[in-house]
């Protein structure tokens, strides 16, 4: 029940200049700018982009300085701030095959066209904190260069395709819904899904993937290939009747390759999950595509073990972190007419209770 | 999609050209080859988004992945010529010069504008992918097999 109350202004006012100050603190220390953030805090910049689900690194990092570095508040402001954009039409879906690879790995095959790059990881440092970092002014020497092959770098699953030894991909060029125009409804089909897996909450989509990994609906994932660089992105423009590239975008993208006995209906063969993230975002996309294979259960005719990342409605309807907060943070804003009826009925319970006991005790 | 004529083909690859450049790279070559044409707006500059869509299993039924912010305009030279920009971000002023270029590519003066701003513009861009893929190589993994105990 809402009822209009008003007071509180001046306490909001101040409290907001007070977040001001709070967020620029101690005024002896050097100011942020946003390009620092784009630039040093890249990967911060890069899960508020994915989240967000709106690919331009200075507005996330305009949004990390003035959340503080609160991601998720980041990303709502992002959101709040891609509802107000027209929407100027929709790109061709890109071309992974043809990204400028920063990175590639394949966990299945050593030896592959294109090889094994490792790229700017963290993999195989030592975790070990590196206070030559808290010193200021030390440029890094510049990352030694190789040779680059001119040859392609294909998906590793176009080999096992090729033998037929895993599912193909059904060749679609379907308008899949829009979960920005549309409210989700379900059954939602894999197109949806994996709209709302890439924009969903990293750390509830990372412990969705654990799970599966710890039994809950355990689906035998190799990762087959993971790269992370630059794909164009490209438009039909309507005044001119073709496409042109609009620009382009760093993308992670993450295609499991996992065990599979066969079914019912399906032969033994391996199947396939499928993660890709605006991005360098290897952690979310890896986890998109454990939940993705794990959501596909019933299209392959497996099993539905009850596991959580088996049920699409649970999955989706959790994964997004602005619907989340935005349900979980309202109950600590005024309740005080709900509690006040709250409060009557528990008294009047307990006066009613009182009342019997002492009528019991006279009987 | 029908094929493109050899003009499209040319406007193709210019307009991508300007889409993805640095705009600080495009205003000072632009400002150097010092073109100011006179023009009317067909439509100002508008930044919006652009929803990117990618393929399941990256061959498969398309999905929408997120959007990226655009900006687009339209304007018309003197002689007639239009010209159309849609370019990565939301800078309006680089919209408006892309679409200018754009413009000048149609009519007499194209070959000294490709010669003081796209090629320069291509040739930069070049040089920052083979700068990254010369970084991505020197972390290409070699294998070598270990020499064993028994062979030593």
């Amino acid at each position: 029940m809402y009822v209009a109350v008003k007071g509180g202004e001046r306490a909001i006012e101040n409290a907001h200049d007070w977040l001001a100050e709070e967020r620029r603190g101690d005024v002896s220390v050097a100011e942020l700018t946003v390009a620092q953030i784009r630039e040093q805090l890249a990967l911060a910049v890069n899960r508020v982009m994915a989240e967000g689900s709106l690919y331009d690194p200075d507005l996330a990092a305009l949004a990390i300085k003035q959340s503080r570095g609160d991601l998720i508040e980041a990303i709502f402001l992002i959101r709040a701030y891609r509802t107000t954009l027209p929407r100027l039409g929709l790109s061709e879906p890109v071309d992974t095959g043809a990204m400028a690879v920063d990175r590639r790995v394949s966990a299945t095959f050593k030896d592959l066209p294109g090889g094994q790059v490792l790229g700017p990881t963290f993999d195989y440092t030592h975790r070990l904190l590196d206070f030559a970092l808290a010193a200021e002014g030390l440029e890094p020497a510049a990352a030694p260069e190789g040779t680059p092959r001119e040859e392609p770098v294909p998906h590793v699953t176009e080999f096992l395709d090729r033998e037929g030894l895993i599912q193909p991909e059904a060749e679609s060029d379907a308008t899949p819904p829009d979960l920005t125009r549309e409210p989700l409804k379900l059954p939602a089909g894999r197109p949806l899904r994996l709209q709302a897996l890439s924009r969903g909450d990293e750390g509830f989509v990372l412990g969705m993937a654990y799970s599966t990994q710890r039994g809950y609906g355990r689906n035998h994932p190799f990762v087959g290939e993971l790269r992370i660089g630059k794909v164009a992105v490209e438009m039909e423009v309507p005044e001119l009747g073709f496409a042109v590239e609009i620009g382009e975008v760093t993308v992670t993208e993450c295609e499991t390759v996992n065990q599979f006995t066969g079914s019912k209906t399906e032969p033994p063969q391996f199947t396939r999950g499928y993660g890709l993230v605006f991005g360098q975002t290897e952690r979310k996309a890896i986890s998109m595509a454990l939940v993705d294979r794990a959501l596909r259960w019933a299209e392959l005719g497996e099993d539905n073990v009850g596991a959580p990342a088996q049920d699409e409605e649970f999955v989706l309807y959790h994964s997004d972190n602005i619907q989340a907060s935005g349900f979980l943070e309202h109950i600590k804003l005024p309740h005080y007419v709900d509690f006040q009826s709250e409060l009557e009925l528990i008294r009047k319970l307990r006066r009613e209770a009182g009342q019997a006991t002492r009528q019991e005790a006279a009987e | 999609m029908t094929e493109l004529s050899p003009d499209q083909t040319d406007r193709k690859a210019w307009m991508s050209l300007l889409a993805k450049a640095p705009a600080a790279e495009l205003f000072r070559l632009w400002e150097a080859h010092g073109a100011a044409p006179a023009f009317r707006w067909l439509r100002a500059p508008e930044v919006g988004a652009v929803m990117v869509r990618g393929r399941a299993g990256a061959v498969g039924a398309p999905f929408n992945l997120g959007e990226m912010s655009v900006t687009r305009c339209s304007l018309r030279l003197e002689d007639g010529a239009v010209g159309h920009a849609y370019v990565q971000g939301r800078d309006k002023e680089k919209a408006r010069i892309a679409a200018l270029v754009d413009a000048l590519m149609q009519t007499g003066g194209a070959a000294a504008l490709r010669a003081a701003v796209l090629d320069p513009l291509e040739a930069g861009l070049a040089d920052r992918a083979r700068a990254r893929a010369a970084k991505a190589a020197a972390t290409r993994v070699e294998f070598f097999t270990m020499v064993r105990g028994e062979n030593a």
